[in-house]
């Protein structure tokens, strides 16, 4: 049995490492930060917050605040999407990309109040997106202010979740908790503490996001517990966030989207808004828009697949997807797995993939050489799963 | 005290050896631990022929795979069937009815006692 090496001597550590350790998980190194990777069992934390709740640390994540008259208009210009267009207390999935058009992070941008937005983006990338931010940002009329290391979030995720939070408001706020809409946001008072409650999440089930101050991540994240409790809320790691995910067909960063692709072949495209206009009502240049633009006309090269397990081994990030051969014998190479797991939802292997667009049509009988073994997998429509 | 079951034998890959003949195999709560909830076991056949210190299959778990190696030579005369179609006995119970294969020993590796596994597994 080989062990993993894993050098995590340079990595952070969250406001709620202590929190971690007391609780006896299993920590790993994750895009500089040493996180959780489970508490008690991955396929447990998974099926908790299915089933009912999971609370997640994620401090890691970066917080980028843009504060001005002209912060939409920055945005508009750095990212891909039509920022000035989110409404106050509304959210967005979005990206932002190099001028040749390849992602550099995908984020979740939130809208505040008219002249200030957060931008959310992934822990390995948050310096660089802080720093590009910045620099595209001159010339307009914002205040770009990286507040990472400021504020924890933690994150309440399945269907108990929003009457755990409920639990832990009071008045007014009890309201803003079950009235919130998906992809809203607003500041409320939870245990006490002022957040920024938002009903975003990575599971594809219901939940919220607590962006807080890190003074205040361990008085909030022991709240969330002790309120959880009887509803079945348990810690939950990255392991059971990656499976989740990965069965709502979402993507991560550093698999599904790096920089050498484009939004275009993760089936992402509806992100880019090449028809975003200025005040003056004219086409917006934004970074990367003539790349994308060349890029929305042509065909793709590779798309983005997902893939479903007819045996029992799973396939991994790396293996190559290939022809279905006679006598399970591993055919062609056709793609490459992006990310895959054992679906404990679904009970098969599920993967995503990128695969050459003549095999990737629903129903394609394919197969991943899976360390020398054709396993037969199927290509199926993302997402495996959607909550009821 | 050891906090391993003293009457069997531990390799340096967190594998266990019972003193029975056959002798039966598996991985050490310290192995499983580390794995994570398992999903696939790749055991070796029944019939074949295995070398101490050799890899005979895999160990897979939800977050990634592992070698599995055996810690004595012989002939494979058993696999567990019951922890192939349930992988996860391999997590809940390690040193029973998570054990792996059986084989008639012909020669065994360098193996700790459950102190030596202790000391050296920290």
């Amino acid at each position: 049995m080989a062990e993993d090496q894993q050098d995590t001597t340079q990595d952070k550590t969250t406001p709620l490492h202590d929190e971690h350790v007391a609780l006896g998980a299993s920590l790993t190194g994750f895009g500089g930060w040493l996180m959780p990777l489970r508490y008690t069992s991955d396929l447990a934390e998974h099926r908790a917050v299915r089933e009912a709740a999971g609370l997640f640390d994620l401090s890691h994540m970066g917080e980028i605040h843009l504060e001005g008259a002209q912060s939409g208009a920055a945005l508009d210009q750095a990212l891909v999407g039509n920022a000035s267009a989110i409404g106050v207390g509304r959210a967005r999935y979005s990206m932002i990309c190099a001028e040749d058009g390849s992602v550099l992070d995908d984020l979740i941008v939130y809208r505040l109040a008219d002249e200030h937005f957060l931008v959310v983006a992934n822990a390995g990338n948050a310096p660089r997106v802080a720093a590009e931010l910045v620099a595209r940002s001159a010339g307009f009329d914002t205040v770009v202010t990286d507040r990472s290391a400021a504020t924890a979030l933690v994150a309440v995720q399945g269907p108990r979740a929003e009457e755990i939070v409920a639990s832990l408001t009071a008045d007014g706020d009890v309201d803003t908790v079950r009235s919130m809409k998906y992809y809203a946001s607003a500041e409320a008072t939870v245990a006490g503490i002022g957040v920024l409650l938002a009903r975003t999440g990575y599971t594809g089930e219901d939940g919220f996001e607590l962006f807080v101050p890190a003074d205040r991540a361990v008085e909030l994240w022991r709240a969330l517990l002790a309120a959880g409790q009887s509803h079945g809320l348990v810690p939950a790691g990255l392991s059971a966030r990656d499976s989740l995910r990965l069965e709502a067909g979402m993507p991560l960063y550093g698999h599904e989207l790096d920089e050498t692709t484009t939004p275009y072949e993760a089936g992402l495209g509806r992100v880019v808004k090449l028809d975003k206009t200025g005040a003056d009502g004219e086409p917006l240049p934004f970074v990367g828009r003539d790349a994308l633009a060349a890029r929305a006309q042509s065909a793709p090269a590779r798309v983005l697949v997902g893939l479903r397990g007819e045996g029992r081994r799973p396939a991994r990030a790396g293996y190559d997807v290939v022809q279905r051969g006679l006598d399970g014998a591993v055919g062609a190479v056709v793609g490459h797995v992006t990310s895959g797991a054992p679906s404990p939802s679904l009970g098969y292997p599920v993967a995503m993939a990128y695969v050459t667009p003549e095999v990737s049509a629903e129903g394609t009988a394919l197969a991943v050489d899976v360390r020398g073994r054709a396993e037969p997998f199927v290509v199926v429509p993302l997402p495996f799963y959607k909550r009821s | 005290m050891a906090d391993f079951p003293e009457n069997l034998r531990y390799s340096a890959e967190h594998e266990w050896v019972d003193d029975a003949s056959p002798a039966t195999i598996g991985v050490t709560s310290v192995a499983a631990d580390a794995l994570g909830d398992v999903v696939y076991l790749e055991l070796p056949e029944v019939g074949a022929t295995i070398e101490a210190g050799a890899v005979v299959g895999e160990i897979e778990s939800t977050k990634s795979v592992s070698e599995l190696y055996s810690p004595v030579s012989g002939t494979v005369v058993e696999v567990n069937q019951s922890a192939v179609d349930d992988p996860a006995v391999v997590n809940s119970d390690p040193f029973g009815a998570g054990w792996l294969f059986k084989v008639d020993v012909s020669s065994r590796g360098a193996l700790l006692t459950a102190e030596e596994y202790a000391a050296q597994a920290g």
